[in-house]
């Protein structure tokens, strides 16, 4: 029988299949369609200032993301690979009759609040494998349909200096 | 390599520009160390006495410190004695700065006020009797400071902050720093594989923007059909791109345009819905200001961008995005979602830093060809359109000047 944490294992596994594999369209999928998706350098997130360098605040701007970089984004070819490891269920919040009030750091109604680690490996045309991007996802899962889903997901990166330009979600 | 340049006028530009170390180290010492007002930082950041970010004026790294006194000073990040870079804390507040290795120790203005064992040890050691704290304080950079936005010099002999932008690009300088106190909403930084004149030029020429850029040109937020213009100050050296936001439609100039994508519609067009903030007309104003900072006004995004070099094909982008402290929650929400346009990941801006790095791959191994720039002639006057390319040529005829640089013929 398999248990929540198995079940958050995978919807991590699919998740970078998904951005890995070049699924793109079913990345904002994964997402309700209410969601919060932010890709924060850690000075930021330290400092508590809100800039984010992706910043989406419904699925509706997921998938515009996806369109962008499939219909107008110019970029050179690049391969990508997630590592996700380290993964935590810090809080399981029982479910609430009333509409989920986000606090930052704090688990929604009804939500489970998993961190883990990441590293995104990047290859270039003409270049060896360079290490990206690492650092730590914090998320807010609920279920939806029997599905779980992000409602949150927050990356939350090392290394304040991009290399180059981010071109697809982490 | 000899460094004649190739045309007379700068309708040529030499890829040798681009790549040569020689010519990397003579812009250090020219531009960046010489006769230049160099961005360093917004007063914003460091609010408060004994509040100090790291910075960087080209390659050289340095500190920006508020004194007790209220007034922001720049040194160098090298202790005097051992050449020691003392401060590592990209932010901070400090009473003093001791470098770690030997604890020599500076006030906030830079002034070394204590040596251990200066006076040696059991009548043993120590320095000399004639060593004088006052001869080795930390590398002062002249500093100027206007409506919340701070620039240094080496050179001891500028003209003020207001001459050296020259009435034009003040004016719209002071658009953005009208005086009203900031708010810092964070950073973005990147490493782009180029050489630093190629972002300096990216934002001089409006050229690319009409077409690189298919976001902007099919929803309308910069495209060559819209009333706009380019600008410079009397030398060249800064510039200004102006233009305003039109509809999502068709006309003769998407014709010309490959990138205008008439059924791209957005699920989310919140992302696009801005708030008319500044006087006039224009929705985009983008300014170059030499040798290193561009601000940005993109909508509502508004953002300095610093230019830190990294040798000849390298160099960060430090964008600081910022609103004013007066803004509502809700316009804080609007730059911030704007601020999707924008950066490492922006929607339009990695068309760019990837660009750069294209061009940069390109040049490199062609110091004997030269870029052609002749969009809208050979001159560097102003123009009221955007179909031109004379704001870069603008850009080279000055630093042919600072860089003592000239053609072949002449």
């Amino acid at each position: 029988m398999s248990t929540l944490r198995d079940e958050i294992e995978d919807l991590y596994a699919a998740y970078v299949d998904c951005l890995d594999g070049g699924e793109l369209d079913r990345w904002p999928e994964m997402f309700t369609d209410a969601c919060l998706y932010k890709i924060v350098p850690r000075e930021n997130f330290e400092r508590g200032l809100p800039l984010a360098l992706m910043l989406c605040e419904s699925k509706g701007m997921l998938r515009d993301r996806v369109a962008t970089l499939r219909r107008s984004s110019v970029y050179a070819p690049r391969a990508l690979r997630h590592l996700v490891s380290n993964l935590r269920i810090k809080t399981v919040a029982p479910p609430s009759p009333q509409a989920p009030n986000p606090s930052p750091g704090k688990a929604l109604e009804g939500s489970i609040h998993v961190e883990a680690n990441y590293a995104v490996f990047q290859s270039l045309v003409d270049q060896p494998t360079q290490v990206f991007n690492v650092g730590r996802y914090l998320d807010q899962l609920v279920r939806e349909d029997g599905q779980l889903k992000f409602k949150e997901k927050l990356c939350v990166f090392d290394s304040v200096l991009v290399p180059g330009s981010l071109i697809y979600p982490l | 390599m000899t460094h004649a340049w190739p045309s007379a006028d700068t309708s040529r530009v030499p890829f040798w520009v681009y790549a040569d170390p020689v010519i990397y180290a003579r812009e250090q010492e020219s531009i960046f160390q010489g006769a230049s007002w160099c961005y360093v930082g917004l007063s914003a950041e460091i609010p408060t006495a004994g509040d100090f970010k790291r910075s960087a004026v080209g390659d050289m790294p340095v500190v920006v410190v508020r004194d007790r006194n209220g007034v922001a000073n720049v040194v160098v990040n090298r202790c005097a004695h051992r050449g020691v870079q003392f401060c590592q804390q990209p932010f901070g507040n400090a009473r003093e700065f001791m470098c770690p290795y030997h604890q020599w120790t500076y006030n906030l203005r830079g002034d070394l006020v204590g040596v251990p064992f200066r006076r040696g040890l059991r009548k043993q050691g120590g320095m000399p009797a004639d060593f004088e704290l006052e001869a080795h304080a930390l590398q002062r950079l002249r500093v100027a400071e206007r409506h919340g936005v701070i620039f240094a010099s080496f050179n001891d002999a500028m003209p003020t902050l207001e001459d050296y932008l020259g009435p034009t690009m003040l004016e719209y300088f002071d658009r953005v720093f009208d005086g009203r106190e900031l708010r810092i909403l964070g950073y973005m930084r990147q490493r782009i594989g180029s050489n630093w004149k190629l972002m300096f030029e990216n934002i001089k020429d409006p050229y690319h923007a009409s077409l690189l850029h298919v976001f902007l040109v099919t929803f309308g937020l910069f495209r060559a059909d819209q009333p706009s213009a380019v600008k410079m100050d009397e030398h060249g050296r800064h510039a200004v791109l102006v233009s305003s936001k039109g509809d999502q439609q068709a006309t003769d100039a998407t014709a010309e345009m490959k990138s205008f994508i008439a059924d791209f519609t957005l699920h989310d067009p919140t992302l696009l819905q801005p708030v008319r903030e500044f006087p006039g007309t224009a929705t985009v104003v983008m300014q170059t200001i030499w040798p290193n900072l561009i601000v940005q006004q993109q909508s509502n995004t508004l953002a300095t961008r610093q230019l830190v070099t990294r040798g000849p094909e390298a160099f960060e982008l430090v964008w600081t995005f910022f609103g004013y402290a007066a803004d509502s929650d809700e316009m804080t929400r609007i730059r911030l979602r704007q601020a999707n346009l924008m950066g490492p990941a922006g929607l339009v801006s990695v068309d760019d830093s990837e660009m750069m790095e294209f061009s940069q791959q390109g040049v490199r191994c062609s110091p004997g060809s030269a870029a052609v720039l002749e969009l809208g002639g050979r001159d560097c006057d102003d123009a009221p359109h955007m179909i031109t390319e004379t704001a870069m040529r603008g850009f080279y005829k000055y630093y042919r000047e600072v860089m003592g640089l000239s053609a072949a013929s002449a």
